[in-house]
């Protein structure tokens, strides 16, 4: 186990700077995702942890040892890749033994080794099968434990659940999320994907355009975004903007005046997360015609057209309002989410 | 509302015959046309070798008086045997440095970036569009003034490496994820031994291809073991066949006899990598 520390870390591809300083502490033993749309910079910077790319200015320190100039095996971490490099024409044994060909181990210790992986993943009945005989989720499988067998001080995680489907991926959540429980090793989770990102991590990193945006635990981001960004990408679905103005006594947003008090005055964005946003009987904040319907079994996602703008709220699933039916939505104004207008959150 | 009637006989009815596709025979005719061209050959070098000398310029296929004389006096010649043997052993050494060198150059083309790569890669690629005739003048020069004439080695080294090779596996490498060769960087190994335990099996069909290419080229070689080599007990098979063929008379019976010896390790090759053949053809994208 170790910590890792990112400092002031910037790449460049020639001219074109792909992050642009990024300072990140990860703690001994925790679990933190990258989170971030396409080309936001999350795979360059895990790619630059594991000394697979070059770093242009800044410092990588893993375990309080700076590892810049290191080349990728003699700094301790191992990496799961999003199509599991795992290799066609050996075993499933040599495949997981494969990262021991090079330790100083003896091949009774290995053996061992690599049993007592495959007993963990539960691939011991597989271990003499290629991976062509194998399923999507087996095959990640091995790869977790071709990174595992030697017990390395970090595990990097490269979009490893991106090519399974959704029933694998939510599975290998688990058991990812399981092994890291068990093992207790640092582990640095990139995905695109932020319901991985929620129910995974300890912390996440947001990164957009080779900036953190914001870091944070799971809870923190998504009731506590730090700019329009992070609170429309964390969340599903997104969470509702609309324009508003704050005056002395309250807030006007969607033609309505609700007591919130903002601490300034001026045009904001206000942003309602779905599930804050409830159809109701009674007299609501906001009054608007619906125009779509998801039903959700549990609950009903309901998409409705307020003087223009249109809201996603939810209603409930036995009894969903109908189609074109005008209805009441109800917020708490303590949900609120206020943001200035540089996009940043008004505290 | 209409009513719809439908007879059994309607019901009953086979579906019609469809009309005979007419450019059939035609495409028929001229595949047949095709293999009888390429088989003929063939077909006529197994005829002759079984013929009498008397018998050798009648174009009858089965001869009146079939005889293996021919085979046992070629097999019983000392030399043919030295020829054979100086041809596997030329063909293999030089499909096994081949198949190492154009699959380490074409990895290294593929996989690495480095200043001058693809001006290396055009320089490689022209040396296909000179034709081994020109080519023979400046190898004849360099094995001269580096005293190979009249050797192993002056008969080999030409193929040793080669151009469309190492084209071949640069393109295959292109369709090896980066991620195996990280992976491998991950765990530790050097940049060789990720070339050789991890990229060169995931393109053996490419190399089996190769090799067979290889073997192929150098088995049937003619012009440049002929020019470098003055030594009969050097020569190679082709070659050496055509000592059959003197000023007085051509033995055809004796060099077809040899001819079809020597397809048998060809064929015998060809047979057991076949599927790869194809298959790397077929990935390749080259027309066979």
């Amino acid at each position: 186990m170790a910590t890792v520390t990112l400092h002031n870390l910037v790449k460049a591809y020639g001219k074109a700077e792909v992050l642009h300083g990024i300072n990140l502490e990860v703690a001994d033993g925790e679990f933190v995702v990258f989170v971030g749309p396409s080309g936001c910079g999350k795979s360059t910077t895990l790619r630059i942890i594991a000394g697979l790319e070059d770093v242009t200015s800044g410092e990588v320190q893993i375990g309080g040892r700076t590892v810049n100039h290191l080349e990728p095996k003699d700094r301790d971490i191992a990496m799961v890749f999003q199509n599991y490099a795992i290799y066609p024409h050996m075993s499933v044994r040599k495949n997981i033994g494969f990262g021991l060909r090079t330790s100083s181990l003896s091949k009774p210790e290995r053996e061992q080794r690599i049993e007592e992986v495959a007993a963990i993943l539960s691939m011991t009945e597989y271990l003499d099968r290629k991976p062509a005989q194998l399923s999507g989720g087996q095959r990640q499988r091995v790869a977790i434990g071709r990174a595992m067998v030697r017990d390395p001080a970090v595990f990097l995680f490269d979009e490893p659940l991106s090519n399974l489907d959704a029933q694998l991926r939510s599975q290998m959540r688990l058991e990812i999320k399981k092994l890291h429980q068990r093992v207790g090793t640092t582990i640095i989770f990139v995905t695109h994907d932020q319901v991985e990102a929620m129910t995974m991590a300890d912390r996440i990193v947001i990164m957009k355009d080779g900036h953190i945006q914001q870091i944070g635990t799971p809870a923190e981001v998504f009731h506590q975004p730090a700019n329009i960004f992070v609170a429309q990408f964390i969340g599903a679905p997104s969470m509702n903007l609309m324009p508003g103005r704050a005056v002395a006594g309250g807030l006007e947003v969607g033609g309505t005046m609700i007591a919130r008090e903002t601490g300034r005055t001026g045009a904001m964005t206000v942003g309602i997360r779905p599930d804050d946003l409830c159809v109701t009987q009674d007299k609501g904040c906001f009054s608007g015609r619906i125009t779509l319907l998801e039903p959700l079994g549990s609950e009903t996602l309901v998409y409705v057209d307020i003087d223009g703008q249109e809201v996603v709220a939810h209603a409930d699933g036995r009894n969903p309002p109908a189609l074109g039916a005008v209805v009441q939505l109800t917020v708490d104004p303590a949900n609120l989410h206020l943001f200035g207008a540089d996009g940043e959150a008004i505290t | 509302m209409s009513e719809i009637r439908v007879s059994s006989q309607s019901l009953m009815r086979k579906p019609a015959k469809g009309p005979r596709d007419p450019y059939a025979v035609l495409r028929w005719t001229l595949l047949a046309m095709g293999a009888i061209v390429m088989v003929m050959p063939i077909v006529y070098m197994l005829s002759a070798s079984i013929k009498y000398p008397f018998e050798m310029y009648d174009l009858n296929i089965i001869p009146t008086e079939p005889t293996f004389e021919n085979y046992t006096y070629v097999l019983s010649d000392g030399r043919f045997l030295r020829w054979f043997g100086n041809s596997l052993l030329i063909a293999t050494l030089t499909t096994i440095s081949a198949v190492f060198f154009d699959a380490l150059v074409g990895y290294a083309l593929c996989k690495f970036t480095f200043r001058g790569r693809t001006f290396v890669f055009i320089a490689i690629l022209s040396t296909l569009m000179i034709p081994t005739e020109m080519l023979v003048i400046p190898w004849y020069l360099m094995s001269k003034s580096l005293g190979w004439l009249d050797s192993y080695w002056g008969i080999m080294f030409p193929g040793v490496m080669t151009a469309f090779g190492t084209f071949l596996m640069k393109q295959f490498f292109e369709t090896v994820p980066d991620d195996f060769l990280e992976a491998a960087r991950i765990d530790g190994l050097n940049e060789f031994q990720i070339w050789w335990s991890v990229a060169l099996p995931l393109v053996a069909p490419a190399l089996s291809a190769l090799a067979i290419f290889v073997f192929l080229g150098n088995w049937t070689a003619f012009l440049w073991p002929l020019i470098v080599t003055n030594s009969q007990e050097l020569y190679t098979l082709p070659v050496g066949l055509t000592t059959f063929s003197v000023e007085q008379a051509v033995e055809w019976e004796l060099i077809m006899t040899g001819a079809a010896l020597a397809t048998i390790p060809t064929l015998i090759v060809f047979l057991i990598f076949q599927r790869y053949i194809i298959r790397g053809v077929a990935m390749a994208g080259l027309k066979g």
